[in-house]
């Protein structure tokens, strides 16, 4: 699907996606072509509705039929290995980062269940992966972002750089507001290693002693009756926590379950222990407290304190309702 | 100086305070004093200091302010570099010292429920006997409040592998400038909505006063190994901290000293640096036992191809502990040459780190000042500190100077302003130099949604003038840095 131009978008420069962070004195200064002409596209007037890879189409509800379509640039622009931070276009697919990424052993953990979704698809549902028992929530990953707001203008927020706290934290607003306050063009993620080794491991053990017993697994799936188990690292460490495993009765298997795609359930880590017996039909992240259903989940309530703040920064940020209309955050 | 006016209106709010607090609302001059500045280089007085011991007061001091449209500042321990906690327009000092209970340690979900003025290393004592810390671990760690913490969103070493207090954070319990009290995220997965959470840490006191955290647990590692490497040349250990993470790995800390640096620790500390060295690097690898001996090996191989001097592996618990106690008190030990002293704190990229540290020396020398380096290498913050006398005449003024000139050395190199202390007072200004005015602009404007009457901890973060909003035309009083 191409997308319906609805302002002059400028072909790539490539010379200002090729160009160092700080080459200039500023962030404001860097502004690569492509985010330039995506503002463009965006424009100042009629709603606009983002589209990814749409593996996540569902979530949020669906923009009001008929909204112009834009698409957010894409492709790895620039990737220092010893920085370990990777700037990139947020239509990137997740497949091309890693690509990218592995051949210098690096990655991203973003693991969305398709990785033809896009970065800034990830990143503006702000759902995390099957890994974040031990990497963290994807927001953590976030550095800087660029983003288009409701008047068409390059927004930046956070810095290139692994650490800092230059003003407000707009990216981890950004992160899991499905394009309603700004619509990501650019982010900077901090890469990590690809771990040395990686073995899953399932049985019927109890997952809840299992994430006692190791140090920082990867992650622990289970679905009511098995656990499965995912260690990540050094080769003599995954080796040693495998063995402590295999006499607890787990054995090594290929890969993880099926994760189901449609329902997010958010619970506490100790309230999954209620599911305990409840009939099948979803996977639960130990230690998350995430469950994945097959059936859609009703979404938590927003207390109305919360809901008025929300309300009012949608307002503030967008007060004629035009970026991706019809979807809601809560 | 106040007038008479002034003088009347804070009876009047001093009066309605103690309704609440009986004699812990308080206004003589020696507390005013004490809560005038933090530890950046200026301050100015509050007109009142509060020492609330629940949410409940917290909320109702909140709401005593706004009856009188006086401003609030709450202030943990004291300890930020940036003037966030200096009082700005004769503002209620809001001390959250007396909030210090961990309310909860809660194993099963993995975090504490503990009240902002917990001290951060008191908190990861009462959790070691569980084998869980709080990751986060400032130089002032023995001092600095998990309220401050919050505020600053601050780093510390480990930060390099675990991340800064932002990720540390499950929820907050926030008293609004509208005095209404709410939670942002929570011990769920997903809490649902936009991440208030997120943007309220590292907001420095101007969304709202937090008095209760949800803080994450970190499982202390099975394996720790610290190593102490020294280097004839600047240059060759700035090389060797990029070749070190470039190798795959990521230290739990990678910390460098420069030469002034190792012998102001070392008369101090006496933990053995080689005091004629040019720059030592701590590094410290931590996780399971393998993965641990392997990186040991990894950092003595890209040490010995930058042509380390010595390598030296602490042997136990009490060395590894020695040679960070130099570490963490190298900014006091700056008393050993100069009684004042002023710490920057800006991130370059890793590979500029050479570059910038010799701009640095550069314009401390162009000021008379003498610059000492003791900084997170690893993630590429810089901690530059001007050692000064303030009583020679005219040095606050070349001492701001050259702090300018290093936050510009930095950002044109692409580092950015702060990288775990914050904006403040001392930065607002410069937030220009990264940001574009339609950047802070957005920025004025999510603050606003918070605190449309600009209450909460004024004229902090946000330059002058980003918007014509009514807070920034507030007298700033006299003695105030802005």
């Amino acid at each position: 699907m191409s997308p319906q131009s609805g302002g002059g978008s400028a072909p790539p420069s490539e010379e200002a996606s090729t160009r160092q962070p700080g080459a200039g004195a500023s962030l404001a200064a860097n502004i690569a072509a492509e985010v330039t002409a995506f503002a463009h596209e965006v424009g100042s007037s009629d709603p606009v509705t983002v589209v990814g890879a749409q593996t996540h189409w569902h979530v949020g509800g669906r923009p009001h039929a008929g909204t112009r379509e834009v698409r957010a640039p894409a492709g790895v622009w620039e990737h220092e290995p010893s920085e370990m931070t990777v700037r990139c276009g947020a239509g990137t697919t997740v497949a091309e980062l890693s690509a990218h990424l592995a051949r210098t052993g690096q990655m991203v953990p973003l693991d969305p269940a398709d990785d033809a979704a896009t970065v800034g698809g990830v990143l503006a549902c702000g759902f995390s992966g099957h890994r974040r028992l031990r990497y963290g929530h994807v927001r953590d990953l976030v550095l800087q972002t660029r983003h288009v707001d409701a008047s068409g203008k390059v927004v930046t927020a956070g810095g290139p750089t692994v650490k800092n706290v230059s003003g407000y934290d707009l990216a981890r607003l950004l992160v899991g507001s499905l394009g309603t306050l700004g619509l990501l063009a650019e982010v900077i993620l901090r890469t990590l290693p690809v771990p040395a080794a990686s073995q899953w491991l399932t049985g019927d053990g109890d997952p809840f002693a299992v994430f006692d017993l190791l140090y920082r697994p990867s992650s622990i799936l289970w679905d009511g009756r098995r656990t499965w188990i995912l260690l990540e690292g050094d080769p003599a460490d995954v080796a040693a926590e495998a063995s402590k495993l295999e006499s607890a009765g787990f054995g090594p298997c290929d890969g993880p379950p099926t994760i189901p795609g449609h329902g997010r359930e958010s619970r506490t880590p100790s309230g999954l222990r209620e599911l305990a017996g409840t009939p099948g039909g979803w996977i639960a992240e130990v230690g998350v407290g995430l469950v994945h259903r097959d059936e859609p989940v009703q979404a938590a309530l927003v207390s109305s304190t919360n809901a008025a703040l929300m309300t009012q920064l949608k307002q503030r940020l967008d007060p004629h309702d035009r970026l991706n209309p019809g979807r809601r955050a809560w | 100086m106040a007038s008479e006016t002034d003088d009347a209106a804070d009876a009047a709010l001093l009066a309605d305070l103690r309704g609440v607090l009986g004699d812990r609302a308080r206004d003589n001059d020696f507390e005013r004093g004490l809560y005038s500045r933090d530890g950046s280089i200026e301050g100015s007085p509050p007109a009142i200091v509060c020492l609330p011991t629940s949410a409940e007061e917290v909320a109702e001091i909140v709401r005593i302010c706004r009856q009188h449209r006086r401003p609030f500042l709450a202030r943990g321990s004291g300890t930020g570099l940036a003037g966030g906690a200096v009082p700005v327009g004769r503002p209620v000092v809001v001390a959250t010292s007396k909030m210090d209970r961990i309310v909860e340690i809660d194993t099963a979900n993995r975090i504490a429920w503990v009240e902002p003025g917990v001290l951060n290393l008191d908190l990861s004592r009462a959790l070691a006997p569980k084998g869980f810390h709080f990751a986060p671990d400032p130089s002032s760690q023995q001092v600095c409040s998990i309220g401050g913490n919050i505020a600053n969103n601050s780093g510390g070493p480990h930060c390099l592998a675990y991340g800064v207090t932002t990720a540390h954070i499950s929820a907050l319990e926030v008293v609004l400038p509208s005095g209404e009290t709410t939670v942002f995220g929570g011990v769920d997965a997903e809490p649902p909505g936009f991440d208030l959470r997120g943007l309220f840490v590292g907001s420095e006191g101007t969304m709202g006063i937090a008095t209760k955290a949800a803080v994450r647990l970190t499982p202390n590692a099975p394996a720790v190994r610290t190593l102490l490497l020294d280097f004839d040349d600047v240059s060759e250990g700035s090389a060797a901290v990029s070749a070190i993470i470039a190798a795959g790995l990521v230290p739990s800390a990678l910390e460098m000293m420069d030469q002034r640096a190792i012998e102001i620790v070392e008369a101090f500390a006496h933990a053995g640096y080689p005091t004629g060295a040019a720059a030592v690097l701590l590094v410290e690898l931590d996780g399971l036992p393998g993965g641990v001996n392997a990186g040991v090996e990894i950092v003595r191989e890209v040490a010995q191809r930058h042509h380390v001097g010595h390598v030296r592996v602490a042997a136990d618990d009490a060395e590894r502990a020695l040679l960070w106690k130099g570490r963490k008190n190298a900014f006091g030990a700056v008393a050993r040459i100069k009684p004042d002293y002023y710490l920057h704190d800006t991130v370059v990229p890793r590979s500029r780190l050479t570059e910038v540290l010799e701009k640095v020396y550069r314009i401390a020398d162009a000021y008379g000042l003498i610059a000492v380096n003791v900084f997170h290498a690893g993630d590429g913050n810089l901690h530059p500190i001007l050692a000064f006398d303030r009583r020679e005449p005219g040095v606050d003024e070349r001492v701001k100077a050259a702090g300018r000139d290093i936050v510009a050395a930095s950002i044109e190199a692409g580092g950015v302003l702060s990288g775990e202390h914050g904006i403040g007072l001392e930065k607002r200004d410069y937030m220009g130099m990264l940001f574009s005015a339609h950047d802070m602009y957005t920025q004025d404007v999510v603050r606003e949604t918070f605190d449309p009457d600009g209450l909460a901890n004024p004229l902090k973060i946000i330059p002058t003038g980003s918007r014509c909003s009514d807070s920034f035309h507030q007298h700033v009083p006299e003695g105030a840095w802005v």
